[in-house]
C-alpha cells in the first residue's frame, strides 16, 4: 500500500504514514504543490527550519507506461520566493514507486553542522551522518554511493553549490548510465543543503512490481499511447536523432534566439552549436546521438557526447543549455560548450540559470562575452569553491544584475528567462510572465504552436490568442507534470487525439477508477490555482507577473519589435 | 528576347540536408511560389513541418521576391 515518509531532520527522526485521502489521487507536481501548499507557511525563510522538500513520482511512474518516469520535486524557492516544482528523469522516481512511496518529505533542520544521508530501502528509511563526502562534486559522489551500495543504487544528491545553499544549486539525479540529470530550477538545491542532506540513496532490490487495478485494459492503454509516441514525427524521429538541440537553427531563424544577453534575436554562431552539428560531431566520435534519460524511455531525446579523443564529455546536453552558454553569452566553440554542461553537472548548478546569469556577467565586464574557458574556469574555481566572486554569481541572475547595477538583467519573479525571446515569441511571454514558477518554458510551452506548427499555427509575433495559448498549455502541463510523463508528450498530445485519451485510460486502469479528460484538465487547474494562492500568500501580485521592463523599451532584430502587453491583458490569463 | 530571373536564397535544416545542401542561391522566374521550390528540391509536401521567408512563418502558395531567403524544415520540436 502506498505510504508517505517524513524526514525530520530537527530531531533526526523517520516516520512512515498512510496516505490521506485528499493526496489519494495526486501525484508528482499536483501532490508536491498539495503538501507545501497546506503544510509550508508561504511567508516562511526557503532556507529555514519551516520549508520543506517534498519528492513524488508520478501517477504512472514505476508501470510500463512509456516515458513515465519522471520524479517532482517541490518546496518554496530561495531563488523565486515563489512556490517552486521541478522534474527531471533519472532511476529515482522508478523505485520509489516500486517502494510504494507516494512522497518523501524532509522538514526541519539539523542542530549539529554535520552532513547526513537518507537511505531507502523496502525495510524503511534511515538517517546516516556522513564524514567522508563534504566538498565532493557530483560525480565524485557518485562513485562513493555506489561503491557502497552497488550499482543499482538510485541515487539524489548535491554538489558544492548545494552545500553553499547558492540560489543557482540543483539536486542532481541519476541516471541509467551512472550519470547526471537535474531537478534544475529554483534553487531547489539549497533547500535540500540547508536540511544537511548531501544525498539520498534509493534500493528498490526485492520490492514486485506496482499494482495495476486492472492490467489487461492498462495494456491496452498503454500500447495506443505508445504508438502515438512513435507514430508523431517529433516524438518519434526528430527528438530521437537531432535531441532539443535542433532548435538553435529553428529557434534562430525565427528571430527569436536571445543573443548577447538578449541583446539580439539572432546568433552569427549558430550553426556551429546547432542539433545538426552535435549529431555529426556525436557520430564522427562515436558517441550515441539517442540515449533515455529514464528507463521506459521511448522518446530517447538524450545522447552521449564525447570529446575529440572519442572519450565520455556529457550527457543530456540540452537546448536551452547549448542555447544559454553559446548564443547568451556568444560562445561558439561547441566543445567548450559540453564542457560547461559537465561541470555544472559536477558542482550541481542549474544550467539555465547559470549560463542566463553569465550573460548578466558578461555585459556586466566581469569576464568578456565569448570567453568560454574563463567562464568554465569561473563555474570551478569561484562558484565550485565558493569564493566571494563566486559566492555573489551563485545568488543567480537577478542578484549579479543588482549588485553591478544592471538594467538588462532577464528575470521574472527572480528567475532567469530561458532560450526564447519573448518579443518576438509572444506565447512564451505570457507564460514567462505569468506562470507560478518564475520564467519557466515548460509550465507553458507555446513554442509548440507559435513556431513549430503543432497543435496549430499562432502568429508568434501577433499578441491575438496567446493568452489563450499559454492559460490552455499551462493547465494541460500542470496535469501532465503529475503524470510522471515527459513533457514530450505534448507533441503527439496536440496533434493525435488518441495520446491523451490513451493518457486518461492508463490513469483509470492503474487505479481502477474512472477519469474524464475534464477532470484532468480540473485537475490542471486546480493546481494552477493552488501554486498561484501560495504565492499571493507570499507576497507576490499582479504586479509581479510582468517582464523586465527593457522588453518594453529595446526592439530586438531581426523583427524589430518589443514586448506590447499591458498588465491587464495579462491578468486575464487567471480568468479561469 | 531573355526571360527575366531572380536569386533567392534557400535553407535546409535537419534532414533534408542528406543529400541536398544546407545553404545555396536559386535562379527562378518571377511569380515561382514556395511549393515550385520545395518540389524543384524533390521534398514531399506531407515532410513540410515549418516554412519560413525572410524570418516569418509562411505558406506554400506565397510567391518568392528577389533575394528572398526561405527556409524549409521538416515536422521537428524539442526544448
Amino acid at each position: 500500500m502506498d505510504k508517505i515518509c517524513r524526514v525530520n531532520m530537527s530531531d533526526l527522526t523517520v516516520t512512515f504514514g498512510d496516505v490521506p485521502s485528499a493526496w489519494a489521487g495526486l501525484g508528482g507536481r499536483g501532490l508536491t504543490s498539495t503538501i507545501v501548499s497546506a503544510e509550508v507557511p508561504p511567508d516562511c525563510h526557503p532556507l529555514g527550519v519551516n520549508n520543506k522538500l517534498v519528492f513524488a513520482p508520478g501517477l504512472l511512474t514505476g508501470t510500463a507506461a512509456a516515458s513515465s518516469g519522471r520524479l517532482s520535486a517541490g518546496a518554496k524557492s530561495p531563488l523565486t520566493g515563489t512556490i517552486k516544482e521541478s522534474n527531471a528523469g533519472g532511476t529515482a522516481a522508478r523505485m520509489m514507486a516500486r517502494l510504494e512511496l507516494k512522497a518523501l518529505i524532509l522538514e526541519g533542520l539539523p542542530k549539529e553542522k554535520a552532513w547526513y544521508s537518507i537511505h531507502i530501502n523496502k525495510n524503511g528509511a534511515t538517517i546516516h551522518e556522513e564524514h567522508e563526502v563534504e566538498g565532493l562534486g557530483n560525480f565524485a559522489l557518485i562513485d562513493v554511493v555506489e561503491a557502497r551500495f552497488g550499482k543499482r543504487v538510485g541515487i539524489l544528491s548535491i554538489g558544492q553549490a548545494g552545500e553553499m545553499r547558492m540560489s543557482l544549486a540543483n539536486i542532481s539525479v541519476k541516471d541509467p548510465d551512472s550519470k547526471i540529470r537535474s531537478l534544475g530550477r529554483g534553487g531547489l538545491g539549497a533547500v535540500l543543503g540547508s536540511k544537511r542532506i548531501k544525498f539520498i540513496s534509493i534500493d528498490d532490490e526485492g520490492t514486485p512490481l506496482v499494482k495495476l487495478a486492472d492490467p489487461e485494459k492498462f495494456k491496452e492503454a498503454s500500447k495506443r499511447f505508445s504508438k502515438t509516441l512513435q507514430d508523431h514525427p517529433v516524438t518519434g524521429q526528430g527528438l530521437p536523432t537531432y535531441g532539443t538541440a535542433v532548435l538553435v537553427n529553428i529557434i534562430n531563424e525565427a528571430g527569436g534566439l536571445p543573443t548577447r544577453n538578449f541583446t539580439y534575436g539572432q546568433f552569427d554562431g549558430h550553426e556551429k552549436i546547432s542539433g545538426e552539428t552535435i549529431h555529426d560531431t556525436i557520430v564522427a566520435r562515436g558517441g550515441k546521438p539517442k540515449h533515455g534519460c529514464h528507463p521506459g524511455c521511448v522518446i530517447q531525446c538524450s545522447q552521449i557526447y564525447n570529446d575529440a579523443d572519442g572519450k565520455y564529455l556529457t550527457s543530456g546536453f540540452e537546448y536551452e543549455t547549448i542555447w544559454g552558454i553559446g548564443a547568451g553569452c556568444c560562445i561558439d566553440d561547441l566543445d567548450d560548450v559540453a564542457t560547461a554542461d559537465s561541470v555544472m553537472d559536477d558542482i550541481g548548478v542549474d544550467s539555465i540559470e547559470t549560463a542566463v546569469m553569465f550573460g548578466v556577467a558578461m555585459e556586466a565586464g566581469i569576464l568578456p562575452f565569448g570567453d568560454g574557458k574563463g567562464m568554465i574556469r569561473m563555474m570551478r574555481e569561484e562558484i565550485g569553491k565558493g569564493t566571494p566572486l563566486g559566492r555573489v554569481l551563485g545568488g543567480g541572475t537577478a542578484n549579479v544584475g543588482r549588485i553591478y547595477g544592471m538594467t538588462r538583467v532577464p528575470v521574472v519573479k527572480g528567475q532567469g528567462i530561458p532560450a526564447y525571446d519573448p518579443r518576438s515569441i509572444k506565447g512564451i511571454g505570457v507564460t514567462y510572465a505569468t506562470s507560478p514558477m518564475g520564467a519557466d518554458h515548460t509550465s507553458g510551452y507555446s513554442i509548440t504552436t507559435n513556431i513549430l506548427n503543432v497543435g496549430g499555427h499562432a502568429d508568434p509575433l501577433k499578441k491575438e490568442g496567446q493568452v489563450a495559448l499559454s492559460r490552455n498549455l499551462q493547465i494541460a502541463t500542470a496535469a501532465v507534470d503529475s503524470t510522471g510523463m515527459c513533457i514530450f508528450i505534448a507533441f503527439p498530445g496536440l496533434d493525435i487525439p488518441d495520446c491523451l485519451a490513451a493518457l486518461v485510460d492508463m490513469i483509470n486502469a492503474r487505479f481502477g477508477i474512472e477519469l474524464t479528460m475534464d477532470d484532468v484538465t480540473n485537475l490542471g487547474k486546480t493546481i494552477l490555482k493552488m501554486e498561484r494562492q501560495f504565492n499571493i500568500a507570499a507576497g507576490f501580485g499582479k504586479e509581479h507577473d510582468r517582464l523586465p521592463e527593457f522588453f518594453s523599451l529595446e526592439p530586438i532584430s531581426p523583427h524589430n519589435v518589443v514586448w506590447d502587453f499591458t498588465g491587464e491583458e495579462l491578468d486575464a490569463f487567471w480568468d479561469f | 528576347m531573355q526571360t527575366e530571373t531572380v536569386q533567392i536564397t534557400v535553407k535546409l535544416f535537419a534532414s533534408f540536408r542528406a543529400g541536398r545542401f544546407v545553404e545555396a542561391k536559386q535562379t527562378c522566374v518571377p511569380g515561382t511560389r514556395i511549393a515550385d521550390i520545395i518540389s524543384r528540391l524533390e521534398i514531399a509536401p506531407k515532410d513540410i513541418g515549418m516554412i519560413m521567408l525572410d524570418n516569418r512563418h509562411a505558406e506554400p502558395e506565397q510567391p518568392l521576391h528577389a533575394g528572398a531567403r526561405l527556409s524549409l524544415f521538416p515536422l521537428l520540436g524539442g526544448g
